[in-house]
C-alpha cells in the first residue's frame, strides 16, 4: 500500500480512485481531521491556529502570506509523506473559495521537485477520456503495487 | 481565545456518493443501517455521511460499494456529521466544499464510464491522455468557456 498525494487534494474522483485500487490517498479532509480532533487553543472552524502559519515557515518564506504558510501546515508534512502523486491540472475548483492560487502553485511545485512517479492528467470532458482517465491512473496505481 | 476539547475523537467519517440510475441514497442508507454496528450514519441528498471507528466505517463502505462499484464513490470527510462548524443547518446556504464536490459530480458519469468500460478491456490497450504539461496550445474547451464568459 503505497501513500498517495492527490491534487487537488480535496478531490473525491481521486480520492476514491486511489483507495478503490488498493493505495491510501492523502487529502486534505484527514489533516483537518487531525486538527479538529486535537485539543489545544478553539479556533473554528478548521482549528488552524497561529501556530499553523510558523510551521508553514519550514516551506515558504516569512514574507509570504500568511494564509499561503497555514495552508503549507497542512499539506507540507503530506508532500513530505508521500511515496507517488497524481495531480490533475485544470482543476478550477482549487481556486476562489476552495483554495488559494499560489498555494497550489507551491503545492505542485514542491511535489515536482520530489523523485516520487507522477501522474499528469486533467479531467476527463466526454466518455472517451473517462476511459482513458480511469485507464491511466489503474494503469499507474497498478505499478505502484508492483514495483512496491 | 478558549480551550478546545473535541469530540469525537479517533473516529473516522466518510462520504459515500452515489451517482447511479438504479440506487437511491435511501436505498445505501436502508443496507447500511442493516449491517451497521455502533457508527453514526447521516443520509442526505447525494449519499451518506458514515462515522465511526476505522474498521467498522471501512467494513460498511467496502459493503456499501458492492452494491453498485461503478456509481458509488467515497471519500474522507474532516468533521463528524452535523458539526456545527460545518453542517449548513447552522450556517445557512451551501459551505464551501459543496463547489468542489458539485463540480466533481459533474464528471462522474465519465469517470463511471470509464470503470464499466475497464471491465472489459484492460487498461494496458487503452492509449494514455494527453500530457497536460506538453499541451501548451489552448484546447477546445477552453475557448469554449471563454466565448461563454463573454457572452453571459
Amino acid at each position: 500500500m503505497v501513500k498517495v498525494f492527490i491534487y487537488p487534494a480535496t478531490s473525491l474522483i481521486l480520492s476514491d480512485m486511489v483507495a478503490r485500487f488498493g493505495h491510501t490517498p492523502l487529502s486534505s479532509a484527514t489533516a483537518i481531521r487531525e486538527r479538529i480532533q486535537t485539543a489545544g487553543l478553539e479556533s473554528p472552524p478548521l482549528q488552524i491556529t497561529p501556530e499553523e502559519p510558523k510551521k508553514g515557515l519550514k516551506w515558504a518564506a516569512v514574507e509570504v502570506p500568511a494564509g499561503v504558510r497555514g495552508r503549507m501546515s497542512l499539506y507540507g508534512p503530506m508532500i513530505e509523506a508521500c511515496e507517488a502523486a497524481i495531480i490533475i491540472n485544470d482543476a478550477d475548483l482549487a481556486f476562489g473559495c476552495m483554495g488559494c492560487a499560489r498555494t497550489n502553485e507551491l503545492i505542485k511545485f514542491l511535489v515536482h521537485q520530489k523523485d516520487i512517479p507522477r501522474l499528469e492528467l486533467n479531467y476527463p470532458k466526454n466518455d472517451d477520456e473517462g476511459v482513458k482517465f480511469v485507464a491511466a491512473i489503474k494503469r499507474f496505481l497498478t505499478e505502484l503495487g508492483e514495483a512496491k | 481565545m478558549t480551550a478546545y476539547t473535541p469530540t469525537h475523537v479517533g473516529s473516522v467519517t466518510k462520504y459515500v456518493m452515489v451517482e447511479s440510475f438504479d440506487i437511491t441514497p435511501a436505498d445505501l442508507a436502508l443496507r447500511g443501517y442493516e449491517i451497521s454496528k455502533g457508527v453514526m450514519i447521516k443520509e442526505t441528498c447525494f449519499g451518506l455521511v458514515i462515522s465511526g471507528k476505522e474498521e467498522e466505517v471501512d467494513r460498511i463502505v467496502t459493503e456499501l460499494r458492492k452494491i453498485d462499484p461503478d456509481h458509488i464513490f467515497v471519500k474522507d470527510r474532516g468533521f463528524p456529521p452535523g458539526d456545527a462548524r460545518r453542517c449548513r443547518a447552522n450556517l445557512g446556504g451551501a459551505r464551501p466544499g459543496y463547489n468542489g464536490l458539485e463540480f466533481e459530480m459533474s464528471i462522474i458519469p465519465y469517470v463511471s464510464h470509464g470503470l464499466e468500460a475497464l471491465k472489459n478491456i484492460d487498461e494496458k490497450t487503452v492509449p494514455p491522455m494527453e500530457n497536460p504539461l506538453e499541451r501548451p496550445l489552448l484546447d477546445i474547451y477552453k475557448l469554449k468557456k471563454l466565448i461563454d464568459a463573454q457572452e453571459s
